[in-house]
């Protein structure tokens, strides 16, 4: 800002530059990685729903081909599934709650950002690349976790034939789809959090618990 | 409340006009501001004093642009606050206001550094000129072999010359300190002022402070007593000379 002199004769007021987000990136990597236990602890719901979603997805991969007319194996169908979108949903409650928590516990912290100069749509980028990452990370421990939990059982009860058995591109597209539904959940499950966040007025800095 | 000197407009920082402010507590209209006119020169040290409740604080917020009036306007470098969009209230707190806080209010995941160098990456200054500003900075708070410790591996006093240092990023026009000595103990708030005053002696930054600390009496151009939302009296040094070994007394 070359044009602001220190003491007299200041420039216009113009609008406040927009950040690249490789700013706000930095910024949520070191918040995750300095709340590396609370950040693991708020992933491992994503990643138990994914690895559970996994398993489910993936253990039909090695069973033997089922009878589809088979009304039994229908209604095991049809149950798990809703097993699945109900521990899928319970993990985005999961993370709304911990982000709604970090909110609450960094009202100095984002007053703070906001008095020197932070725009409101900083600190929702942040929040959302903040839970975004964990989503990713989470989907990637938790695809592992469940098909390898599920590769493991099926190679010890049906032998080497199982390494063979489902083509990468099947399990690629799984971890694909667990990525996806990881994300989108986090993203959803941020919205309410943000929006907090971005509210949080800058005179929040000044408040002093007693 | 201007006293009686020369009137010129661009030799007043913030200017405070008719300022009225009004909450709703419940059913209740609780007038925290009833009425407040003040002019702050360009380069005082000015302190605002007043028991909680006064409305102090209230005012603070005011001319640090952290709240708006119900009625009247603030003024900072003859912009109308009121007249902002968001953005531009950004701005100008990031490059006309540097705030301290009585809590310190460090971005704890970040190094004494990172936190000097924050308001110049949200002013959008290059990572180079950022840091060697932040560096020269710390030094300036006698910091310079702190540059990368984080928060909890200083003092308190320690955190407050980052503070300091961090609330001259971007060459303010004012500095605003909210109770800066509230959670230091007497002889480190002692020196955080001494810093305070040096600043405003050899840099000619305006400082605006809220506090109860009479430690600060000494020190300020102007001391400006709230009472009931409204400014009781204006006091300058040179009248409260007198008064303060009585006052010191009192602190003691």
């Amino acid at each position: 800002m070359s044009t602001v002199h220190p003491t007299t004769g200041k420039g216009a007021i113009r609008k406040q530059v927009q950040l690249p987000l490789s700013v706000a990136f930095r910024i949520a990597l070191l918040n995750i990685r300095v709340r590396f236990l609370r950040a693991l602890i708020t992933a491992a719901g994503i990643m138990l729903g994914i690895a559970f979603f996994v398993v489910v997805r993936s253990a039909g991969l090695y069973a033997p081909p089922l009878d589809p007319n088979d009304p039994t194996i229908q209604e095991t169908t049809t149950r798990q599934t809703w097993l699945v979108v109900m521990s899928l949903l319970m993990s985005a409650v999961g993370i709304s709650n911990s982000m709604l928590m970090a909110v609450t516990e960094r009202y100095k912290e984002i007053g703070t950002m906001k008095c020197l100069g932070a725009l409101d749509s900083f600190i929702v980028k942040l929040f959302f690349l903040e839970s975004g990452m964990l989503g990713v990370v989470a989907s990637f421990i938790g695809f592992f976790a469940g098909w390898g939990s599920v590769f493991l059982i099926n190679l010890a009860r049906l032998g080497g034939a199982v390494i063979t058995a489902v083509p990468l591109s099947v399990l690629g597209g799984l971890l694909l789809q667990a990525m996806a539904i990881s994300i989108l959940l986090t993203v959803i499950a941020t919205i309410l959090p943000a929006i907090r966040a971005a509210k949080m007025p800058p005179s929040a800095a000044l408040r002093v618990e007693v | 409340m201007a006293n009686g000197q020369n009137n010129q407009a661009s030799e007043f920082v913030v200017r405070v006009r008719d300022v009225f402010k009004e909450y709703q507590v419940g059913k209740l209209t609780v007038r925290a501001l009833d009425g407040v006119n003040l002019d702050i020169y360009r380069g005082e040290y000015l302190s605002i004093m007043g028991p909680s409740g006064s409305g102090k604080s209230t005012l603070f917020n005011m001319i640090g642009g952290l709240d708006k009036p119900t009625s009247g306007s603030v003024f900072i470098d003859d912009v109308d606050m009121a007249q902002l969009d968001p953005q531009e209230l950004a701005f100008l707190r990031c490059h006309r206001i540097g705030y301290i806080f009585q809590t310190f209010n460090l971005i704890p995941v970040m190094t004494a550094l990172e936190n000097v160098t924050l308001p110049m990456v949200f002013a959008g200054v290059t990572a180079d000129e950022a840091r060697e500003r932040g560096v020269e900075l710390l030094t300036l708070v006698g910091l310079g072999g702190r540059l990368h410790h984080k928060p909890t591996e200083l003092s308190g006093g320690q955190q407050q010359r980052v503070a300091i240092a961090r609330a001259l990023a971007n060459h303010p026009s004012i500095i605003l300190a909210d109770e800066p000595t509230g959670n230091l103990d007497l002889k480190t708030g002692k020196e955080i002022i001494e810093l305070l005053k040096k600043l405003n002696k050899e840099r000619g930054v305006t400082i605006i402070s809220a506090t109860h600390d009479l430690k600060m009496l000494d020190i300020s151009d102007r001391i400006v007593w709230i009472r009931d939302g409204k400014i009781e009296r204006v006091e300058l040094r040179s009248e409260l000379e007198l008064k303060v070994g009585e006052v010191e007394g009192e602190a003691g």
